[in-house]
């Protein structure tokens, strides 16, 4: 009830997660760990990602989910953890930063 | 992250307990903590128990000072507990559904808590304390007693000040609540535990009708949420 029922809970991404790896897929999930400024998902969100290309959640407003898709793949193949900072750098850097001038770090990692 | 972590974490939000996840960034070894309950490959030391207790309290995630160690709070979902399917009932409890509250009705008088009066709501037509025995009262549950019958609102808020509830109200006027003091203090509750009533209920804002009624309740209980005490009535404004 707390938040907009456009966002999947924690909850279910973390059901979903479960569900997806019980049917053998790979599974990584994406969290956010802190944000600075505007940025559109609060800290504990989260997003399930498995190797079918399906995801559930969101760890932002769309601007970074490819990036982070991206990672999620690698962290599925080597089964290694890794913590993506974005964030605008310089005026040019829309495609690895956020739109709305926040900046956000995400953890990723496998689901064993 | 390891599968019996992920389950484990999963049973503690079935039963509705806090959980504490912390992960190492660096490494990505995870504990999880729940209760006195601990799994994982990172070492539990008193100080991320520490933290963790603290967090869960303020229902907070983030990372460490030092940047190493990220811990994310999983609550139970708030919960307000109203003993009393009255009037005031009527408004109080959709708008605490609205504030994100899983809201219970207490009241043994079928005739009250009947499904057409509270519709969505879960009824509960046991006796106050046993109702909030079995419904057990944590750090995330409010409950407010609206009763005004002494019958079934102190057998309430003897079970409610001897719990962690974080709210604690009870509506009547201060005469009325003076004589509620009185009696449960002769049924053995201590001065510390009483004073953790809200009576009158809610915050001094002239609240008449019903609805104004619940949002000062609600307005009180939310300040007791997010511990801000100078938002809620002291004993003394009261008076």
């Amino acid at each position: 009830m707390s938040e907009p029922q456009t966002y999947a809970s924690s909850e279910d991404v973390l059901k979903r997660a479960a569900e997806w790896r019980d049917s053998g897929r790979k599974v990584a999930l994406a969290t956010v760990v802190s944000t600075w400024g505007s940025s559109p998902r609060p800290v504990g969100s989260h997003l399930v990602v498995d190797d079918q290309g399906n995801m559930l959640g969101s760890v932002s407003g769309g601007c970074i989910e490819g990036a982070v898709v991206h990672e999620a793949r690698g962290a599925m193949e080597n089964g290694k953890p890794r913590l993506l900072d974005f964030g605008i750098a310089d005026e040019t850097a829309w495609e690895v930063g956020l739109a709305c001038g926040g900046k956000v770090k995400v953890f990723v990692e496998n689901l064993e | 992250m390891r599968r019996d972590i992920l389950d484990s974490l999963l049973q503690a939000k079935r039963e509705k307990r806090a959980a504490a996840l912390v992960t190492e960034l660096e490494s990505g070894r995870q504990l999880l903590i729940a209760g006195d309950d601990s799994l994982g490959d990172l070492p539990s030391d008193p100080d991320i128990a520490r933290e963790a207790a603290l967090l869960i309290a303020e229902n907070r995630s983030g990372v460490s000072e030092d940047g190493e160690l990220f811990f994310e709070v999983f609550n139970p979902p708030l919960r307000l507990i109203v003993v009393g399917a009255v009037h005031i009932a009527q408004s109080l409890v959709p708008m605490a559904v609205l504030g994100g509250y899983e809201t219970v009705v207490v009241d043994p008088r079928r005739a009250w808590a009947t499904d057409v009066r509270f519709p969505n709501v879960t009824l509960i037509d046991a006796w106050p304390d046993e109702g909030l025995r079995e419904l057990g009262l944590d750090h995330r549950t409010a409950v407010v007693t609206l009763t005004h019958d002494p019958k079934l609102d102190d057998p309430a808020l003897l079970e409610a000040i001897r719990s962690p509830a974080f709210y604690i109200g009870a509506l009547g006027s201060t005469r009325t609540h003076a004589k509620r003091l009185d009696r449960l203090a002769a049924e053995g509750a201590t001065e510390s535990e009483l004073a953790r009533i809200h009576g009158p209920a809610g915050l001094a804002i002239g609240a008449r009708s019903p609805a104004e009624i619940a949002i000062s309740i609600l307005a009180q209980m939310t300040g007791m949420l997010h511990h801000a005490p100078r938002l809620v009535k002291t004993p003394e404004a009261a008076a």
